[in-house]
């Protein structure tokens, strides 16, 4: 049960190579082994989102796939998003528009309204809730994220 | 109550704006400190063997081979605690006659609900604790359960605890008038309705979690948890573990959502703590989300059977009704679940006036998970008793039931009041309330065009509900009956050397802004740009005493003491300042950072230049001047069990008569949270509360089987309100400060979750009534739905 494997892969763009268990799950790994605690674990199947990051330009769940699936891959979470400044200006919105309260769904949810401006998103707002349907959040009640992704599809953000 | 009224008139305060959190920025960049990011040196971690039954004898639990397992450290089970912690038993003095069993973190002789823990295992990571959990072999006689509350007092059902003789935990009976002979008239229209309320849950998207740190070279123990009141928490670890009061730190910093789940002691986070305490070690437990299902309090579940007499004129002549819920095998310590029941019995028609009123809760005992207070603790059912049965009457008798309301509700210059069940009230405006909301809803129009749509086969609802809600509990809420929980908050100011200021509070933050409210209270009141304020919340160690979040507390009894802190240590400083520059304390006032001149604003002195000849240079004062640049001030309700607050809200809904789906297409809301400190946190705090009424209104609820197992404890078959369903809230504010602080503030977090199922439900049965039928179970899934319909 505790086979390991060796990766190598980039997070954040730095170059990692590990030793890991086979069955560890790549949110596990980039908590528990990088000390990357800014992604969160909701609920460990896939459901609530607060683990989305990005792999290889795609926005998915760390808690669905193995950190040895993740060998050779392009991982970016919520810190290198923040230190690259792609999310400059969404974060600078969901603070205008407190589109967070406790901040526990805030990177999935981040990510997720980072795929949609990126993906060049209309400030529609039901299809911005459609979009963000995949994250859970307990407490903004999501209206003011929808609210906050409208801001930055139209710009009225400056950061 | 006397104080610095003209505050909120400063051009430099920041009361009553909205200003950004600074903890947003933190946690939008990852920055976050939550429970499970906590890394100690030596740490070990803890997985929990749970009850796979509802109701068992522990035959044997045999230990050995998980105790092999390389990375195990120990394997507890529960008599291993015996010695090491004093069970608890969760009853209070002031809820008469409330009973319950001795309660110890980890079962000993009897499992008594599904996912209860039977042993636990410590291991140098939580996957081998998990893996070695998997080998302890429990056997356990299934004994039959006592599941449904409605059977939980028939001769029939299994007592669960033999030494109480019956599974009745708690009865009270509410009693004012002559409700017998109001019915009785023959000039009343009386309409009578069963509800049903199902079981939810808080699901708090971060699961309780704790790190245990006993340090045996002192006797200490540090408790970092994800958690809403460490005060109680630390005595609760002193008693219950014989630990000296002092030596227990409890540390709260980012909690990822509680709602009230966590306010509550739990046997896992006890045995983590124990455990720590017996192997000398830092210890992590973090529930997975399956143990959140089965071990955080559950919320509701009460079946109502309530009547309405009402005149021909709209008039309420009586409301009755008995109220039945089950609340588990034991209720919980410290707070009891017989709480919920109380408060549907002091809250139901509280915004009307009503002469004759009866109302019996009976609190049963059963082989499912605890249930207790969470958010807007038995106000969803209190408002849908009164507010479901005053719009079917209005329907009954041909009445609008906005004019209904208007006929019925307390008169806004009546206050203060005494309700029927001994509640006083002051400072409400049920009247103003609801003419804003019938303005913002566009009323008459919206009715003309459900009218309209519904010929084309388009069936839309609107209902409305009027409440009131519990904010700032004085000592009466818990205090009083014994309990270990502060009622009073305090905080201490304190002017550092650079000018800047520092704010520790005993009230804690989850995500409602407290920290962002405490310091634009502090900067307003002392007169520093807000980014000079820094806020500590959350420990033991270096907070005042004091209750902690919940109930609403946060702003209006926080707040005042932050209020009173800032306004003392101002007074302080304006008297060195008055001795420094050689003038008077009254002729200066303190402005953005600096001290000034009070009429012409001119700077004479900054705060820094200030503070640091008073740190630095004390040779340049008078060697009598005793100078302090700290203060503290504390906040308790007096003269009212609880500061009330009041709102109106209403739902729109569309229902699909072919699939039973209801959807949500408009809510508003008007609250009357008093003064408003930052309107955009309430606003916010307003929809949040909204979302989770809609929730246990459309979709959430906790499914047993007759056995005990519960059916869905998954995030993706436990519903909760995603962000397609929901629609945007309107929310507006009526604002009649609370005269029993200088700031005014009630409480606005219970709100929407207390209101929007009424209002939900008013909203489908507007519907269903021109189908001749109607519907008074939550949630109103499809299926009940379609049940009403008779569709299947």
């Amino acid at each position: 049960m505790q086979e390991t494997r060796t990766i190598t892969l980039t997070v954040n763009g730095e170059t990692i190579s590990e030793a890991v268990p086979n069955r560890l799950n790549l949110i596990d790994f980039l908590r528990g082994t990088l000390g990357l605690t800014g992604s969160h674990v909701g609920c460990e199947h896939g459901v609530c989102g607060a683990c989305t990051l990005e792999v290889d330009g795609a926005m998915v769940r760390g808690c669905l796939i193995f950190a040895v699936q993740a060998d050779g891959s392009q991982i970016t979470t919520i810190e290198g998003l923040a230190e690259d400044g792609r999310s400059a200006a969404l974060r600078e919105a969901f603070i205008q528009r407190n589109a967070l309260q406790c901040g526990y769904c805030t990177p999935g949810m981040l990510a997720s309204a980072l795929e949609y401006v990126e993906s060049g998103g209309a400030a529609d707002r039901s299809a911005i809730r459609e979009h963000i349907s995949g994250n859970y959040c307990r407490c903004t009640g999501y209206q003011a994220v929808v609210e906050a992704v409208c801001d930055v599809i139209e710009g009225r953000v400056s950061t | 109550m006397s104080g610095p009224l003209t505050i909120f008139d400063k051009p430099n305060s920041y009361i009553g704006r909205t200003v950004p959190r600074a903890d947003a920025r933190r946690l939008l960049q990852g920055r976050g400190k939550f429970v499970d990011d906590i890394q100690l040196p030596r740490m070990l971690h803890a997985a929990f063997v749970r009850s796979d039954v509802a109701h068992g004898k522990i035959i044997s639990i045999n230990t050995a081979t998980a105790k092999t397992m390389p990375g195990v450290k120990a394997v507890f089970t529960g008599t291993d605690f015996v010695d090491v912690v004093e069970p608890y038993i969760g009853v209070l003095s002031h809820l008469a006659g409330l009973r319950s069993a001795p309660q110890m973190p980890i079962a000993t002789d009897v499992a008594r609900w599904q996912g209860e823990p039977v042993a636990m295992v410590i291991a140098s990571t939580r996957a081998i604790a998990e893996d070695a959990a998997e080998l302890v072999e429990v056997e356990i006689e299934p004994l039959d359960a006592a599941t449904n509350m409605e059977l939980a007092l028939e001769p029939e059902t299994p007592v669960i605890h033999k030494d109480l003789g019956s599974n009745l935990a708690w009865e009270r009976v509410v009693e004012a008038g002559d409700t017998e002979a109001a019915f009785a008239r023959n000039d009343v229209t009386t309409v009578e309705r069963r509800f049903r309320f199902g079981r939810h849950t808080g699901v708090t998207l971060e699961a309780r979690a704790a790190v245990a740190d006993y340090d045996p070279s002192e006797e200490t123990l540090t408790f970092s948890y994800s958690g809403q009141a460490p005060h109680m928490m630390q005595f609760i670890f002193a008693k219950h573990l014989g630990l000296l009061e002092e030596n227990v730190r409890v540390v709260s910093q980012d909690v990822g959502g509680s709602f009230g789940i966590k306010i509550h002691t739990y046997g896992d986070e006890i045995a983590t703590a124990a455990a720590s305490k017996l192997l000398g070690r830092p210890i992590k437990f973090v529930a997975d989300r399956m143990e959140s299902f089965l071990t955080d309090i559950h919320a509701r579940d009460h079946l109502v059977d309530g009547k309405i007499a009402v005149r021909e004129d709209g008039k309420i002549v009586a409301l009755a009704f008995d109220d039945v819920t089950g609340i588990g095998p034991y209720s919980m310590y410290p707070r009891t679940s017989a709480i919920e029941a109380n408060q549907v019995l002091n809250l139901t028609g509280a915004p009307y006036r009503i002469e004759n009123y009866r109302a019996q809760s009976k609190v049963v005992f059963q082989n499912k998970n605890l249930m207790c207070q969470y958010r807007a603790v038995g106000h969803p059912i209190a408002m849908a008793i009164a507010d479901g049965l005053l719009e079917d009457a209005a329907a009954e008798i041909g009445m609008d039931p906005v004019e209904m309301r208007r006929r019925n509700l307390i008169p806004d210059d009546a206050y203060p009041t005494t309700s029927f069940s001994g509640m006083k009230f002051d400072d409400l405006s049920h009247h103003r309330t609801l003419d804003r909301l019938v303005a913002a809803v566009g009323y008459d129009a919206r009715r003309q065009e459900h009218a309209k749509l519904r010929e084309q086969g388009i069936y839309r609802g609107l209902g409305l509900v009027s409440m009131v809600e519990v904010t700032n509990p004085s000592p009466m809420f818990y205090g009083v009956g014994g309990a270990p929980i502060a009622s009073q908050d305090g905080a201490t100011v304190r002017l550092d050397a650079g000018g800047g200021v520092h704010v520790s509070s005993s009230v804690t933050e989850q995500g409602q802004g407290t920290n962002a409210i405490l310091a634009q209270i502090v900067a307003g009141v002392f007169g520093v740009p807000i980014e000079r304020v820094k806020v500590t919340t959350g420990d033991t160690r270096t907070t005042p005493y004091g209750g902690g979040t919940w109930a609403s507390r946060g702003a209006g009894i926080g707040g005042e003491a932050a209020l009173q802190a800032a306004y003392a240590l101002k007074e302080q400083v304006l008297d060195v300042a008055s001795v420094i520059l050689q003038s008077s304390a009254d002729k200066l006032d303190i402005d953005a950072g600096d001290v000034v001149d009070a009429g012409t604003k001119t700077e004479r002195i900054s705060l820094s230049d200030l503070a640091r000849t008073v740190y630095y240079r004390g040779n340049e004062l008078p060697s009598d001047l005793k100078p302090e640049l700290v203060a503290t001030r504390h906040y308790r309700v007096t003269d009212f069990p609880f500061v009330f607050t009041n709102g109106a809200m209403a739902a729109e809904i569309e229902l699909d008569v072919e699939t039973g789906f209801v959807k949500v297409l408009n809510f508003w809301a008007v609250e009357d949270c008093g003064r408003v400190i930052n309107p955009q946190l309430v606003d916010e705090q307003v929809r949040g509360g909204v979302v989770q009424g809609i929730g246990g209104a459309l979709y959430e609820e906790c499914l047993y089987s007759e056995d005990g197992q519960f059916l869905n404890a998954t995030m993706a078959d436990y519903l909760v309100p995603m962000a397609f369903e929901m629609p945007d809230i309107h929310v507006e504010h009526v604002e009649t400060p609370t005269k029993t602080s200088v700031l005014g503030a009630k409480g606005a977090g219970e709100a929407g979750t207390g209101g929007a199922p009424a209002a939900v439900m008013n909203a489908v049965n507007d519907v269903l009534r021109h189908m001749g039928t109607s519907i008074h179970q939550m949630p109103m899934t499809p299926e009940r739905v379609l049940k009403a319909l008779g569709k299947v």
